[in-house]
């Protein structure tokens, strides 16, 4: 019951009740054994009216009706006025239910189906709708019946937006006009209606608007999602593009391998370390796109001859779209000699096929060039493998000496600058629009949705401007971190924005990623081969991101956060190593992007929150039985039903180490059930397993 | 803080029953199958289901069905796919969906999808996302989602997306907490959350949290029990659940109880029903409250019982 008040019982409102139930139940019965002896009399239908006028709701009388109708028209056929007198009474008695019940959806529809049948007016419906929409501006069901209407007459879209005007005039704070308006607005821009073809014109003159209902109330939320949508027109990347590669455009990728006879290197980021028997190249857009494969993109190089690749989507469910694509390179078995460099040629936009979510379609040929070599490992590296156990203290961390890097030491982040149509350069209107919106929301920074799309707006324009640096990334982060004290209730929104600022700051360039580089070196400090680690612990981050700058990363500390979950990590196909003991991970469903990365041996997720919560928020967003998402059958057998989530994640992957102490799922029998899914494990919470 | 009041709760569930002849039960009786699963499923999470005679509801609900496969909302009414989820969700609670010819339940809810991959509501063709929903939801219980063209189902779904993140009824139609969850299950039940752009749906439905701590269904509204499900289900679907405050929202529900009477009605001190007790308990479920059991976010049935039919547990 909504919006009605709790009363005391009181024995004679019980009375009342009940009399008056007595009444709708004769009603009723009568109805409904009217409705199963298709009885369509004047007098039977009268009743299922009456029923209808004390309850809307009644869905079987509403349906009853569309029988009496269709039963009295065979019978009345010939005669046009009686036609629509048996029509005129629908709509009338429509009328009747909703002033008893406004909200009622078999009243709506009951009026739909008339109209629908093409024997009355419809030129009445909008007056009606004016008079019904002025008592309740925002029922849904109204607006819902008023663009059926609209279509029904073929009213142009340009005077439903002045409708919407004349609302959002008359009282801004009327999010269901809104709305309207930018459904109308969106068609109208997409078709290039007069008056709607400059996008710079349009988006100029709707912000005007909004920031006027924004600079009116700023705590109602009626123009909000306007405004973030406007800002989001304002700087969409109007194609589909490639925005990162692994290997990078001009790279030399060293591969470790123990067929070659030869050796020489020492760390670098270029060094494959912990596989050799092939090795992922991986391409990352802007959107998901579908179309990736052996003629979209083709690849030559003598180690890849006459083999067409198989490329696959990284995501995470039943879809065949995705932002990034891997497909692996087999390295021949043969002996080769690891002083050459094999040069590949990669050309993404062979042939026509790629295409974005959004619908726009890779119309370049870009052409990625980089070069392999192979080279062997310094001592007993078992192919495959990462020697010895990997301890993640901070004394085998070693930073990088300045005299120590390597002159010719690249960090393969450099994004595609190879196809100069394809940086998106920002246009002037873009920047002035950005320029005036950021003047303004500095006014209202004062509150809450003036600080967020301060933020946002900042945000938006160094993406826009980003080729040398972000020029307000701390202001970006002072807001959100301002946000969290004034906002408390949504601190974990602006938490999580504040993470991904943070990590767009620290991946921006090469020096400030080379900040958070590390050599490791473990226990056999005699070998000279020290994987590289980037290190993100201990920045309190409570989600990732950035993933386009870090597909070269091999080994990973994300320790110390308060990570939840790690949502797009799949992009990193490289990784071997990750830690990530000491977060906020709930669940393994958290991991599900684990099950993609084929490279990994060693994971450590000691200390999370695994076991500890009832409801698992990753449930869905994890490939399993319940959302028909996953690519074999599921075979219920008893040993894994209980730890079926780990299951689903952990199944496949070539583990040696792996750490979970510290999470309430790990006891006795969840490492019994590990070392039973993980064949190849060595190490389980430092034990060595035989 | 007051606490959750679970025995009168129980107690007031059952009593609704019996109170066959008050005004209100009389203007539901159309939609009884509903308020069956309302009351039941809620009962299950109170972890008190055995207080109802299962054979005898079971008898009942096959008393709805028709012959075209459908069920009705009580006995002499018409089928409709709202009463054949409900009706479909009360024999999974009771595990004894065996009761059921699965392909005559799923070839009626078949028989309702339309070229575009919406559903209709009955044969009267009412077109909605909630449809969708029901239709997916149903199947995927039944396991016989192959009956439908899937694809062009979640395509549907994702043409009535906004420009806010959310979604409405029918394409164009505007953002609504109840409709969201429709279209966020379904597409959650299908593998294909990616349709959704968690993040800005997500701080639209955080932002559906208003002061008092309760949650609306669109913006600048007055909060309501209900939301605390088509929100919070939703929000834990696409894993930003963490947007808003749960201390709070626990707050606000226990506030909507009625101590004395039990039951739990939209805002604190109006008139509890069968609706907002389930939706309050369910949400406080989602929000991890003790002594309930857990409920699954997108089969809106608890987690024990899903996990039954889908993982074999």
């Amino acid at each position: 019951m909504h919006g009605r008040p709790r009363k005391p019982f009181k024995p004679e409102d019980e009375a009342a009740s009940v009399a008056k139930a007595q009444k709708l139940r004769a009603l009723q019965s009568q109805f409904l054994s009217n409705h199963i002896h298709k009885n369509y009399t004047q007098e039977a239908v009268e009743l299922s009216a009456a029923l209808l006028e004390i309850n809307p709701e009644s869905y079987t009388a509403w349906n009853y009706r569309k029988l009496a109708v269709e039963y009295n028209l065979t019978h009345s056929a010939s005669d046009p006025d009686l036609v629509k007198s048996i029509f005129d009474e629908e709509l009338r008695l429509v009328e009747n239910a909703l002033r008893q019940n406004f909200k009622s959806y078999g009243a709506w529809y009951h009026r739909k189906w008339v109209l629908s049948r093409g024997h009355s007016s419809i030129e009445k419906e909008l007056r009606l709708l004016d008079k019904f929409q002025s008592l309740d501006s925002r029922n849904f069901h109204a607006w819902n019946y008023r663009r059926f209407v609209a279509s029904l007459m073929d009213r142009s879209e340009e005077d439903e937006l002045k409708y919407t005007q004349s609302l959002i005039d008359k009282n801004f704070s009327n999010y269901s006009a809104w709305h309207n308006r930018s459904v109308l607005l969106a068609n109208l821009m997409k078709k290039r209606r007069e008056g709607f073809s400059q996008k710079d014109e349009v988006l100029t003159r709707e912000y005007e608007l909004v920031r006027e209902a924004l600079f009116t109330d700023e705590d109602d939320q009626s123009g909000w999602f306007y405004h973030l949508w406007l800002l989001d027109q304002t700087v969409k990347v109007e194609s589909l593009l490639l925005v990162a590669s692994w290997p990078a455009h001009g790279s030399n990728v060293a591969v470790l391998r123990e067929s070659c006879t030869d050796g020489f290197a020492s760390s670098s980021f270029n060094v494959l370390q912990f596989n050799s028997k092939t090795f992922p190249l991986v391409v990352y857009f802007n959107e998901a796109v579908e179309g990736v494969n052996s003629s979209t993109v083709t690849v030559s190089s003598k180690l890849n001859k006459d083999k067409d690749l198989i490329w696959k989507p990284l995501s995470s469910n039943n879809s065949r779209t995705a932002q990034v694509w891997v497909a692996q390179i087999d390295l021949p078995s043969t002996q080769l000699q690891s002083s050459e460099a094999y040069p590949f040629e990669v050309i993404i936009g062979q042939s026509q096929g790629i295409t974005s979510v959004g619908g726009f379609s890779y119309n370049y040929a870009t052409r990625l060039a980089f070069s392999v070599c192979l080279q062997p490992p310094r001592k007993e590296h078992t192919e495959g493998s990462v020697s010895g156990k990997i301890v993640w203290r901070d004394e085998n961390f070693h930073a990088f000496e300045p005299c120590c890097v390597e002159p010719n030491l690249i960090l393969p982040i450099d994004l595609l600058s190879i196809n100069s149509e394809q940086d998106p350069k920002a246009s002037t209107w873009q920047k002035e629009i950005l320029d005036e919106e950021i003047k303004n929301f500095r006014e209202l920074s004062f509150c809450k949705i003036g600080k967020l799309t301060l933020a946002r707006l900042l945000t938006a324009y160094d993406a826009l401007t980003s080729s040398y640096k972000l020029a307000h990334s701390e202001e970006v982060l002072k807001i959100y971190s301002d946000l969290m004290k004034l906002d408390p209730s949504h601190s974990q929104y602006y938490k999580d924005e504040y993470s991904l600022a943070l990590l767009r700051q620290v991946t921006f360039d090469r020096e400030s990623l080379f900040c958070r580089c590390v050599k490791y070196m473990g226990l056999s400090s005699s070998d000279d081969h020290h994987p590289i680690c980037l290190r993100l612990h201990k920045l309190s981050l409570s989600r990732m991101g950035s993933f386009e700058k870090l597909l070269w990363v091999q080994m990973l500390d994300l320790s110390q956060n308060e990570l939840r979950s790690i949502e797009g990590l799949e992009a990193m196909q490289l990784l071997a190593c990750l830690n990530l003991s000491k977060n906020k991970i709930g669940s393994f469903t958290a991991l599900g992007p684990l099950q993609q990365l084929k490279s990994l041996q060693v994971l450590d997720i000691s200390y999370n929150e695994i076991g500890t919560h009832p409801v698992d928020t990753t449930r869905y967003l994890c490939p399993s039985p319940l959302s028909h998402s996953l690519a074999s059958e599921w075979n219920q057998d008893d040993s894994v039903t209980s730890f079926w989530e780990a299951f689903l994640v952990l199944k496949g992957l070539k583990l040696t180490q792996l750490d979970v102490v510290g999470n309430r799922i790990a006891d006795e029998r969840f490492s019994q059930f590990l070392v039973k899914v993980l064949p190849a494990l060595k190490w389980l919470d430092d034990v060595q397993l035989k | 803080m007051a606490e959750l009041a679970a025995d009168k709760h129980v107690k007031y569930i059952i009593s609704v029953e019996k109170r066959k002849d008050s005004f209100e039960n009389v203007v539901m009786e159309h939609l009884r199958m509903n308020g069956v699963y309302w009351g039941l499923t809620t009962l299950d999470l109170l972890g008190k289901l055995d207080a109802v005679d299962s054979q005898e509801v079971i008898q009942w609900i096959m008393e709805c069905q028709h012959e075209s496969g459908g069920f009705a909302g009580n006995v002499g009414h018409d089928p409709h796919i709202l009463y054949t989820l409900s009706a479909v969700q009360v024999l999974a609670l009771f595990d004894k969906l065996n009761v059921l010819d699965f392909d005559k339940v799923a070839n009626y809810i078949a028989g309702l999808q339309n070229d575009d991959g919406s559903f209709s509501g009955d044969v009267w063709g009412e077109v909605d996302t909630r449809f969708s929903y029901i239709a997916i939801c149903c199947l995927s219980l039944l396991h016989c989602l192959d009956k439908i063209n899937v694809e062009k189902a979640v395509n549907y779904i994702v043409s009535c997306k906004n420009v806010d993140g959310g979604f409405g009824c029918t394409p164009g139609g505007e953002s609504h907490a109840g409709q969201i969850f429709c279209c966020v299950g379904a597409l959650a039940l299908t593998g294909s959350l990616h349709h959704v752009d968690k993040d800005l749906l997500g701080w639209w439905l955080c932002e559906r949290q208003v002061k008092s701590g309760g949650l609306n269904g669109r913006p600048e509204k007055l909060p309501d029990v209900c939301y605390s499900w088509w929100v919070l289900s939703s929000l834990i679907m696409i894993d930003r659940v963490h947007w808003i405050n749960k201390d709070k929202l626990v707050k606000f529900i226990l506030n909507c109880q009625d101590i004395e009477n039990g039951g739990i009605s939209d805002r604190p001190d109006d008139a509890v029903d069968i609706f907002h007790t389930y939706f309050g308990v369910a949400g406080l479920s989602l929000l991890e409250y003790q002594g309930l059991k857990a409920i699954d976010p997108a089969y809106a049935l608890p987690v024990d019982v899903v996990n039954r039919i889908f993982i074999g547990r």
